[in-house]
């Protein structure tokens, strides 16, 4: 035990630092397979997109459509819907930040009603439906106190642009990637 | 420091001394059940033996449920309404199991809040208390899981929201919530893991309760006095204690036959009283219940995970000196597991060098104002999410961190304590009469706790 001192950095030493770290590589190797195996498997991750056919949908409804295991609110918003929307400042926002996925990864565009709507007129919204605190469906027509959607789990009130104005949500609906093919709305990236 | 001194087991015939040289398990469990126990002990230490019996309930009724139930989203539904209907006495063994949890949960706070009261977590119990703080976590996580699996409106969308509240964790959030979940949403993934680990994980507690037994019978039990037993010879120790068989076995059978009594009427005559009627319709994911609760086990944490909002200051200031990482959503969460944290935190925080709360006259009364706070909590966590409970959840959970981390540490050098009594044996005679008193008649054998 005493003379261990006057060996340092020989033979022995090499073989015990060789034969720990062999070990711990190992165990990692090991260890690794059953953490992610927990992670989404591939036929959860095969990204479908849907086609909702959106001809029928009249100004001031919704439709509520299933897509990837999570709702996503399709409204056609009415005139008044549109002008409450645009008429808000971002500055009074909780979240200034658009969230609109077709509007490029990362994006950091205000969260102006133009850079939240799907179409030039501003008349249809999509959001995925799952509330940014903790992931309840919010309800919608209307709840809340700014006209838009309510999430009943936390009381977030989102606004008819479906941004946050009040509650412990931190951020807007997720507008995901949407495209019109005529009376077809694609949601999701079709290959 | 070697216990409290007492007599050992003595393997007496050959086939005893045989088998106690190959495997002292004999000796094992003699020295367990026979224990010196102080002999003062009322009747809110019968709370272990209580837990102990729910434990093994839950995991008896649940192996017998996991015999006819299927752990998919679409017949995991099906199969617990299987259960209730066609499999013979199915409905009762689910009844026990569903409310099973609620007498676990009752009997785990009252644990708790005694330790709390009567000092039991200070120096040198500060173990048992960490390993008990362990147990409570998993027993949350197991019976968060569980509820899961009925596949329910409230099973679905409280996963949606608890798994939501990983995600609320800076930069690694979502993976780890896709991680959990197996998919980015709530479905078969999640009901698949959730149920291999609500059966795994009983069996970690029962490992971790044989700990804690373990601690606290080397440190000696603690006791309404708060003073130790004497230890310098086993006469002495014997003054002070009894063994814990017969005396403790029979008075805690006793009170979990008359806490069973109450149990059964509630499981026959009201099983659902304390669940939520929308776990009875199949979880949708298109649809949140218009008013999403947990189980009322968890409404005292809840109220404080949804206390802090972006409009409260504290959270300005967190959000602030944080550069936007700590956030509202991501506060609220550290709110609700640090009120957990601060609560095992208690060996540290408390400064009074008096143990048992008995005599300490301010603490009392923070004390039982922290008790009001706590079911002021749970009733506001089944509240709405609008004023005025959000100010009123935001008060309730500042006196929660008050009281650990303010009171505690303050009282014992602001306040004055009464004298507690030098020894146990003095503090047994005055309750229970002197001349009942083992020591001082000489042979009677006392009754405790009558």
């Amino acid at each position: 035990m005493a003379n261990d001192n006057e060996h340092d950095g020989d033979r022995r030493d090499f073989l015990y630092y060789a034969t720990g770290a062999a070990g711990a590589v190992a165990t990692g190797a090991a260890v690794w397979p059953l953490v992610n195996q927990m992670n989404p498997s591939a036929d959860v991750l095969a990204l479908a997109s849907i086609r909702v056919n959106v001809a029928d949908i009249e100004p001031g409804t919704q439709v509520t459509v299933l897509w990837q295991g999570k709702p996503v609110f399709i409204r056609r918003r009415t005139e008044d819907e549109i002008t409450a929307a645009t008429g808000v400042a971002v500055d009074d926002l909780q979240d200034p930040i658009a969230r609109n996925e077709n509007k490029g990864e990362g994006n950091t565009l205000p969260a102006t009603d133009d850079n939240r709507a799907l179409d030039e007129t501003g008349e249809w919204l999509v959001m995925v439906g799952v509330c940014t605190h903790l992931g309840c469906v919010p309800l919608g027509d209307g709840a809340g106190d700014f006209g838009g959607w309510f999430c009943p789990c936390h009381g977030s009130h989102y606004d008819t642009a479906g941004r946050i104005r009040r509650g412990p949500a931190n951020e807007n609906l997720l507008v995901p990637i949407a495209s019109f093919d005529g009376d077809e709305l694609i949601i999701g990236k079709e290959d | 420091m070697g216990g409290i001194p007492h007599d050992h087991y003595e393997p007496k015939s050959k086939f005893e001394k045989g088998l106690h040289k190959r495997l002292p398990v004999v000796g094992l469990l003699y020295d367990t059940l026979m224990i010196p126990t102080p002999k003062n002990l009322n009747w809110m230490w019968i709370w272990g033996i209580v837990l102990t019996f729910c434990l093994a309930m839950q995991i008896i009724t649940g192996i017998v449920l996991v015999m006819h139930y299927v752990p998919h989203e679409d017949m995991a539904f099906a199969s617990v309404e299987h259960i209730m209907r066609n499999v013979n006495g199915g409905h009762m063994i689910r009844y026990f199991h569903m409310n099973g949890a609620s007498l676990f949960f009752i009997a785990v706070y009252m644990h708790i809040f005694r330790g709390l009261y009567y000092g039991s977590y200070k120096a040198p119990r500060e173990v048992t208390w960490i390993i008990g703080m362990l147990i409570y976590l998993l027993m949350m996580g197991t019976a968060f899981m569980g509820y899961v699996l009925p596949w329910g409106q409230m099973s679905f969308h409280g996963t949606a929201v608890i798994t939501g509240l990983f995600g609320a964790i800076p930069f690694i959030g979502d993976a780890l919530q896709t991680w959990l979940l197996g998919a980015t949403a709530v479905g078969n993934p999640a009901l698949n893991r959730f149920f291999s680990l609500h059966y795994l994980l009983p069996f970690v507690i029962a490992g971790l309760v044989i700990v804690h037994i373990w601690a606290f019978h080397t440190t000696g039990n603690n006791n309404p006095t708060g003073v130790e037993v004497r230890r310098t010879s086993k006469a002495e120790a014997e003054k002070d204690t009894l063994p814990f068989w017969p005396y403790f076995v029979i008075k805690d059978l006793f009170a979990l036959a008359v806490i069973l009594l109450v149990f059964v009427a509630v499981v026959g005559f009201m099983p659902n009283y304390l669940g939520h009627p929308d776990n009875y319709v199949e979880a949708n994911a298109l649809a949140t219940p218009a008013h999403i609760v947990p189980e009322w086990y968890f409404l005292p944490f809840y109220a404080i995970l949804r206390a802090f909002t972006a409009d409260v200051w504290v959270v300005q200031i967190a959000n602030f000196l944080s550069a936007g990482i700590i956030d509202a959503k991501f506060f609220g969460v550290l709110a609700m597991f640090g009120a957990i944290a601060v609560m095992a935190l208690a060996p540290w925080l408390d400064t009074s060098s008096v143990r048992s709360g008995r005599y300490r006259p301010q603490f009392k009364i923070a004390f039982w104002v922290l008790v009001a706070d706590f079911i002021f909590l749970m009733w506001l966590g089944a509240m709405p999410a609008e004023e005025p409970y959000a100010s009123l959840s935001l008060l309730a959970s500042t006196y929660w961190f008050a009281y650990f981390l303010v009171i505690l540490p303050l009282l014992g050098i602001t306040e004055k304590p009464t004298t507690p009594p030098s020894t146990i044996e003095e503090d047994f005679n005055a309750h229970y009469g002197k001349g009942k008193g083992p020591s001082s008649s000489g042979g009677e054998v006392a009754t405790p706790a009558e």
